[in-house]
């Protein structure tokens, strides 16, 4: 005999409403790549299962009139690693969302639901906050819309309030000249959680970097904008002096713990190695996306 | 609370079931639907024993509600073979001894054909990434991957379907 309850939602007002109703007992399930492992083992014993599959919004993935995109909370990995459009401009976010566990993970696990899970090495969260992605944020009051880097507040913790889940992430329109990138170190090929995991978005103009945000994941409670790094790469022609003092403020920004997968000085060294590949290859990328350009 | 009630599309052909809401499609296939081919290796994920397809996408059963079923088409190993007739994968793993124990086979099976439904001519890194998410401990997996390899050489020769 079950208490739980299972609420297909059909609209984002029904999967408030629902959210509301299991006064603070409710889950939203996306793809559930990490909530029905969390119910099996204890970790989360919720009352009410809300279902967002069945709303549109949060099932597609839209390009928008100015250019960006905007990604439905629940959309698979497989969906969007399959965009054609969204993978050209956005190849480091992407790459990111793929990376989160296998095939078989990738046909159900959500970028939303990886941004709220809130773990801090959460591998699409780095590239996320690097592209400047906003999160759109449906509730009792209606909607509202966070940089990605202020969503998460903790170890699987976020702002989401009562009622509160998680439309869909916006990624800007494209600067010609731009790119972007995301790396995470991991002991094996595949299939691990990040020791670290580092995304930069960048735009290139004559040689200059002219715009620069860094993501830094698995190394802090929560995954980090890291606002020195840009300022190290901005105005500079990505030389090793600039790479040097853009790692440097990585590592600074490293408040990471020990544990099996990495030790504080491991983890605090690795940030700005990744800094320095990962912006090698947002760059490269930048450059072959100038009309003109090297292809 | 009263069990849901699912109606779905399993191997082609439309099912229906009770539940309760934390039940897991594999759950589901394994217990009142009889379908047994599909393996609970861990339960969170990580091993691919009970990979099944849900719209043509792989999945793995112990990650999905029975529930969330309701309208989709289900792919299990049990509709794999056309009746005695074996598809050319389960016919290669036999050839080529591309198994051992076979607890993880049919998810093996399951999760090679996605792919070679997707693209006949992989290189073996993308099928080893594939894999990725499907553990054997006997094989060592090189024969695995060699029986996917070569079914998707046949394929390309049009002699396996």
């Amino acid at each position: 005999m079950s208490d739980i309850r299972y609420v297909a939602a059909e609209s984002l007002d029904e999967a408030v409403k629902a959210m509301l109703a299991a006064g603070g007992q409710g889950k939203i399930l996306a793809g559930g790549t990490d909530l029905l492992v969390q119910m099996r083992s204890g970790a989360q014993n919720p009352g009410t299962i809300v279902d967002v599959k069945k709303i549109d919004e949060v099932m597609q993935i839209v390009e928008l009139p100015d250019g960006g995109f905007r990604i439905g909370a629940a959309v698979s990995g497989a969906v969007i690693g399959e965009h054609k459009s969204l993978s050209a401009a956005w190849p480091g976010v992407v790459e990111a969302i793929n990376l989160i566990g296998s095939k078989q993970v990738q046909g159900r696990a959500s970028a939303g639901g990886n941004l709220c899970n809130s773990s801090p090495a959460a591998d699409s969260v780095p590239a996320l906050v690097a592209a400047g992605a906003k999160v759109t944020i449906q509730g009792p009051n209606g909607r509202r819309e966070i940089p990605v880097e202020a969503f998460p507040t903790g170890p699987g913790r976020n702002c989401l309030q009562p009622g509160e889940l998680v439309v869909s992430l916006t990624l800007p329109a494209r600067q010609p000249g731009s790119g972007d990138a995301y790396l995470r170190l991991i002991p094996r090929t595949e299939m691990d959680i990040a020791v670290v995991g580092l995304g930069v978005s960048l735009t290139m103009k004559d040689g200059v970097c002219t715009a620069a945000r860094v993501g830094l994941g698995a190394v802090a409670p929560t995954v980090l904008l890291v606002e020195d790094a840009a300022k190290a790469l901005i105005g500079s022609k990505l030389d090793d002096a600039a790479l040097e003092q853009a790692a440097a403020a990585c590592s600074a920004a490293c408040k990471p713990i020990n544990d099996k997968r990495g030790t504080i000085a491991y983890r605090t060294k690795i940030a700005g190695v990744l800094l320095k590949r990962a912006t090698a290859i947002a760059a490269r990328r930048a450059t072959s996306n100038v009309p003109g350009g090297m292809h | 609370m009263a069990k849901l009630h699912v109606t779905t599309t399993v191997n082609g052909e439309e099912v229906e079931f009770l539940c309760d809401a934390q039940d897991s499609m594999l759950d589901v296939l394994r217990g009142p639907l009889g379908l047994t081919g599909s393996k609970e290796g861990c339960g969170s994920g990580d091993c691919g024993a009970c990979s099944i397809t849900v719209d043509g996408r792989l999945v793995c059963s112990c990650l999905m509600l029975a529930a969330e079923a309701q309208g989709h088409s289900i792919g299990t190993i049990e509709g794999m073979a056309q009746g005695d007739r074996l598809h050319p994968l389960q016919e290669k793993f036999i050839e080529l001894a591309a198994l051992q124990c076979g607890i993880c086979t049919p998810g093996f099976l399951v999760a090679a054909k996605a792919l070679l439904d997707r693209n006949t001519n992989p290189t073996e890194t993308e099928v080893r990434y594939w894999l990725a998410g499907n553990l054997c401990r006997c094989t060592g997996y090189d024969k695995i991957i060699r029986a996917v390899m070569d079914v998707a050489a046949d394929m390309r020769k049009g002699v396996a379907a």
